[in-house]
């Protein structure tokens, strides 16, 4: 079966790690496999969604077009085609943090 | 939806109807909204990017008390985005700059200065003369000061954020709405928060959040229109694209769900990982200082000078270093020879503490870092290279 597309959306901080882009296209059917299949063209930005443990980073919320997943089924949230996920980090600034090293 | 609503009968003077006309002879407001205006007490945590336009327009609108919470003075780089603060305001008092500027604006404006930092001790006693708080703070700990010292007071907390081009804004701790620790219930790790200004924010983009801020402020005290609760909005100014979402209350939130663990207000320090003003990621590596690094260098002794910052800064100032951006660094470090002693520099001495962490691991045994970065360097070796 064919794999619905979705866009991934990259807030700022992370951009360095994408090749500068502000959202990238990936075909999967859960948040789980988008992140995996973003990961896999961005490898670099594993370190900055992911703690060592394999557990995603507690300050980055990820959303389904406007909902939160962790009121859905979490990364098991279903995608369909032309769906938006949102990777949203913290920010607090001001001119001088970033969440991401 | 969180109406403040006043007890304190106000009247407007003849000045006052005047100044206020384009208010009053909107229905959405009209007298009895600018009498609310009047009324009204908003708290104001910073004098900044976020809080100079917030302020301002505070202020202009009539709100009748604003509090304003900093103990900052204002500094050269502020002027580039905090513009209720003057060329020649630098060196001053932030509070006394903004207090100029607002009671220039509107001399019937009843401001109170608090010159303070916000904390654990005195936010529930500064915040008890005010109906509505409008953080616009910098960093994590405050963040959740701001937001836990809203819920515990029941006061709304309208919030606004900043990164380069990018700003989020949102109105929490209202009574049914969700709070910052809904959203976001532990902050990052300060091990991933770098204390180099690697950041940098478009000078413009505090204004255009800061006035959100403003709106949603007027909204709540007016008791019109439909306030941020329950949604984040997020503004990309580069894109100039606006998206919302969803918001949910957690019932398990640890300040505002059911069964609330945190009562009282806590060591946001702590809480955030950070330990007193020290910077934690430079621990453990070895240093240098810049005035040593100097005196090595004209003895024209074998140091290899690397710098990890980022192309742009570079090209603000340099002191001649190889540079290899930190997040390079790894893909490129055959470029370094190992037998040769290393000096690594960035801005501060965050970046270049982790690229000398990562070298030692990766084997290198003679690597040092610059402490304070390129600027201690302006500040106490070469007055010629421009701070930053």
């Amino acid at each position: 079966m064919l794999k619905p597309m979705s866009k991934i959306h990259i807030p700022t901080p992370l951009r360095q790690y994408v090749g500068k882009q502000s959202t990238v296209e990936v075909k999967a059917a859960t948040v789980g496999e988008a992140l995996s299949a973003l990961l896999v063209q961005h490898p670099e930005l594993r370190r900055h969604l992911y703690t060592e443990e394999g557990k995603l980073r507690a300050f980055v919320n990820l959303y389904v077009n406007d909902e939160d997943i962790r009121y859905l089924q979490k990364e098991a949230t279903e995608v369909k085609e032309g769906d938006n996920i949102s990777i949203v980090p913290s920010i607090a600034g001001g001119a001088e943090s970033s969440p991401f090293s | 939806m969180a109406t403040i609503t006043t007890k304190i009968p106000v009247t407007l003077s003849k000045d006052e109807i005047l100044r206020y006309s384009r208010h009053l002879i909107m229905p959405e407001v009209g007298m009895e909204g600018q009498q609310k205006l009047k009324a009204a007490r908003v708290l104001c945590i910073g004098t900044g990017g976020l809080g100079s336009p917030l302020a301002l327009y505070l202020a202009a609108a009539g709100v009748g008390t604003l509090g304003l919470v900093d103990f900052d003075v204002v500094d050269y780089t502020n002027l580039q985005r905090q513009i209720i603060h003057s060329t020649a305001d630098v060196g001053r008092k932030k509070l006394d700059s903004a207090a100029d500027k607002l009671t220039g604006i509107n001399p019937f404006l009843n401001l109170r200065k608090f010159d303070t930092r916000l904390s654990s001790e005195n936010a529930l006693e500064i915040f008890r003369d005010f109906d509505i708080i409008a953080d616009g703070t910098d960093n994590f700990p405050t963040r959740y000061l701001v937001n836990d010292a809203c819920v515990l007071t029941g006061k709304p907390n309208v919030y606004g954020s900043i990164f380069r081009f990018e700003g989020q804004a949102s109105v929490f701790a209202t009574e049914d709405g969700p709070c910052y620790r809904c959203l976001y219930p532990e902050p990052p790790p300060p091990g991933l928060v770098p204390s180099c200004a690697e950041g940098g924010v478009l000078g413009i983009l505090p204004g255009l959040v800061g006035v959100m801020q403003a709106t949603e402020v007027i909204k709540l005290i007016l008791g019109v229109g439909e306030p941020l609760i329950g949604r984040l909005l997020l503004i990309d100014a580069l894109g100039m694209k606006f998206r919302e979402l969803k918001l949910r209350k957690n019932p398990d939130c640890p300040v505002c769900g059911t069964h609330p663990t945190v009562t009282k207000l806590i060591d946001y320090n702590e809480f955030c990982g950070i330990r007193g003003e020290e910077k934690p990621v430079a621990n453990g590596v070895p240093e240098i200082q810049v005035e040593e690094l100097k005196r090595r260098l004209d003895a024209k002794e074998d140091l290899f000078v690397l710098d990890v910052r980022e192309p742009h800064e570079y090209q603000i100032c340099n002191i001649g270093g190889h540079l290899i951006p930190l997040n390079d660094l790894p893909n490129r470090v055959s470029e370094l020879d190992s037998s040769r002693e290393i000096v690594v520099h960035c801005k501060m001495g965050g970046r270049s503490a982790k690229a000398v962490a990562f070298l030692q691991q990766a084997g290198f045994k003679k690597v040092h870092n610059l402490a304070g970065g390129i600027n201690a360097w302006a500040e106490r070796v070469d007055p010629k290279v421009p701070k930053y």
